[in-house]
């Protein structure tokens, strides 16, 4: 059931993805992606990260495509457009990134992960067990690594700051 | 499979069709619930002529609708006009598997069935479709994907109108999930879980969560408003100026699931509303609903949780019925610059009240609960009585008052 489960969710993200690229419409090209962070969602509840895969469709499905789509829709993208990369080089660029995204991924299955970062099985179970779904996750980010998850927001409010600087011209 | 697994399953199916069918069920009857009531806000009688006081007449309606020529517009991107309705009624319809309406039941048997095999269960059945661990969270998650179908449906539909009804939609949810999510962020801080069954029993332990989290509560009810478009906030639909907005190129079957997908979404949240702030299936003063599991206890607690859920109904349509739409900009004045910074305020207060008490040690019960109200007093009494000089606990009159 697992497996099956681990087969159906990774080819959905799989072609989702592809249609979502593939598509000439942004608005259905959205939707594509909608189904794909959902898969993605689906894939991290079966690798035991409830929170995270919560938090995916909360977070992505919810609010961020939503944003996407109101953009789109506000800027009247929603009708068939051209593609951006026109003509033999544009093919050529889109050819070599894909080689290259490719080669990353074979080297990344290759990679054998360190001793001090890998945790010894059953960790995650039973720290599940200990602290709840969501506890294993807060007690972490929370207690152990509060100042760089603090670093994080900073940067994020920067970047608030700057899109706002960027789109007001008289603030 | 086990037969404990089959047993299992089989009663979570058996549940799922009963869930489903009670809601379906539950929006035919809102629907001329709402038709009656507002008639009698309005001075006059409603739907009363088919069936006893009229009950039929969703039924009527349901197979007009069926009957009715089935529309699409020309330039309409056909696939996705056809999947935006479908869309807006599942989320209504999966927040309902999370929802324990019941004291859970004592269930046994042990049967054999020729192909299937032997099917067994002995326990207490939680009276809910699914007793997920993640619970309130699982609620905004599918809470927040409402908003989909109405937008693909404003575009799709390939019109003006729908498609600025669309839009607004979009900018209301997104903008009102921040403070629905932060509201119930304060349920989380209380109870100390995400399931909604622990929710209760913390609730059941202590007091109901209404007069503990009393702003938290009324930040719920009106972001709860905002998210299931109803009145003062339904700008995507406001028929005097967009024509009904998204679903305005909609007919025959495929407007009968919006308004299905507007009234399942409504019952949720109601029941979502008794769940978190008024102790789910819970009966006050006693606690011979807490005790020994059986059928009679179950039934009890299920037509309390029901007229809880349906008091908060009544009360949904009645502000329909009572309040005038807002404008645009208000809206979204309201839900960002007093709804987000009070909640977030609010949730501050609130944790600094919960860590000093769990710094004297006093465990979660009534006395709790009062500190808490105690808390939330004052709070209330500046936001309503001095800051919003009361425009909305008085209304109209109230206003008069204060300027004179």
């Amino acid at each position: 059931m697992l497996v099956f489960n681990f087969w159906f969710f990774s080819g959905l993200a799989i072609i989702s993805a592809l249609l979502c690229i593939t598509r000439r419409s942004p608005v259905v090209s959205a939707m594509w992606l909608v189904v794909t962070m959902f898969s993605i969602a689906a894939l991290y509840i079966i690798l035991g990260a409830q929170f995270i895969g919560a938090i995916q469709v909360l977070v992505y499905a919810g609010a961020i495509m939503v944003l996407f789509l109101f953009v789109i829709m506000l800027l009247n993208l929603g009708r068939d457009e051209p593609t951006d990369l026109p003509g033999w080089w544009g093919h050529a660029i889109t050819f070599g990134i894909g080689t290259l995204l490719i080669v990353e991924l074979w080297a990344v299955t290759r990679i054998v992960p360190a001793g001090e970062v890998r945790l010894p099985a059953g960790t995650m179970d039973r720290v599940m067990e200990q602290e709840g779904v969501v506890g294993a996750i807060s007690s972490t980010l929370f207690r152990d690594f509060l100042v760089p998850f603090e670093i994080t927001s900073v940067l994020l409010l920067a970047a608030v700051v700057g899109a706002v600087v960027l789109a007001k011209r008289r603030i | 499979m086990t037969p404990e697994l089959k047993g299992f399953l089989l009663l979570g199916l058996v549940k799922s069709l009963v869930g489903f069918g009670a809601l379906v069920l539950g929006v035919a009857f809102v629907t001329w619930v709402e038709r009656r009531q507002a008639a009698f806000h309005q001075d006059r009688l409603g739907p009363n002529r088919v069936g006893p006081f009229g009950l039929f007449q969703p039924i009527a309606d349901g197979i007009k609708n069926f009957i009715k020529e089935e529309l699409v517009p020309a330039d309409a991107n056909r696939i996705l006009f056809l999947l935006a309705p479908a869309l807006v009624f599942t989320p209504g319809l999966l927040l309902f598997a999370v929802i324990p309406f019941a004291a859970p039941m004592p269930v046994s048997f042990d049967f054999s069935l020729p192909l299937l095999g032997r099917f067994v269960y002995d326990d207490a059945m939680p009276m809910m479709i699914a007793n997920l661990p993640l619970g309130l969270l699982f609620v905004l998650a599918i809470s927040s994907l409402g908003v989909y179908g109405i937008v693909l449906a404003g575009w799709a539909s390939n019109s003006k109108y729908s498609f600025l009804g669309g839009l607004r939609a979009s900018a209301q949810m997104v903008s009102y999930e921040v403070a629905l999510g932060l509201s119930v962020i304060s349920v989380f801080l209380v109870a100390g879980n995400l399931t909604l069954t622990g929710v209760v029993a913390a609730q059941q332990a202590m007091l109901w969560y209404v007069l503990p989290l009393t702003l938290g509560f009324v930040l719920f009810v009106i972001s709860a408003l905002a998210e299931t478009n109803r009145l003062p906030f339904d700008l995507p639909e406001a028929e005097s100026e967009l024509v009904y907005g998204y679903h305005t190129e909609y007919s025959a079957m495929k407007f009968a699931m919006f308004f299905l997908g507007e009234y399942a979404a409504l019952i949720t949240m109601s029941a979502l509303m008794a769940t978190l702030f008024f102790g789910g299936w819970d009966i006050p003063f006693t606690s011979w609903d807490e005790g020994e599991p059986s059928v009679i206890v179950s039934l009890t607690t299920l037509l309390v949780f029901l007229l809880k859920t349906f008091s908060f109904v009544f009360v949904y349509i009645w502000i329909r019925w009572s309040l005038p739409r807002f404008r645009y900009d208000q809206l979204m004045a309201l839900g960002w610059k007093v709804l987000l910074p009070i909640a977030l305020g609010y949730l501050m207060l609130l944790a600094t009240a919960i860590w000093i008490l769990e710094h004297f040690n006093i465990e979660q019960n009534l006395v709790y609960g009062l500190i808490l109200f105690a808390v939330n007093l004052p709070v209330i009494y500046v936001l309503f009585w001095i800051l919003d000089s009361g425009r909305l606990v008085f209304g109209y009159g109230g206003q008069r008052r204060m300027t004179n």
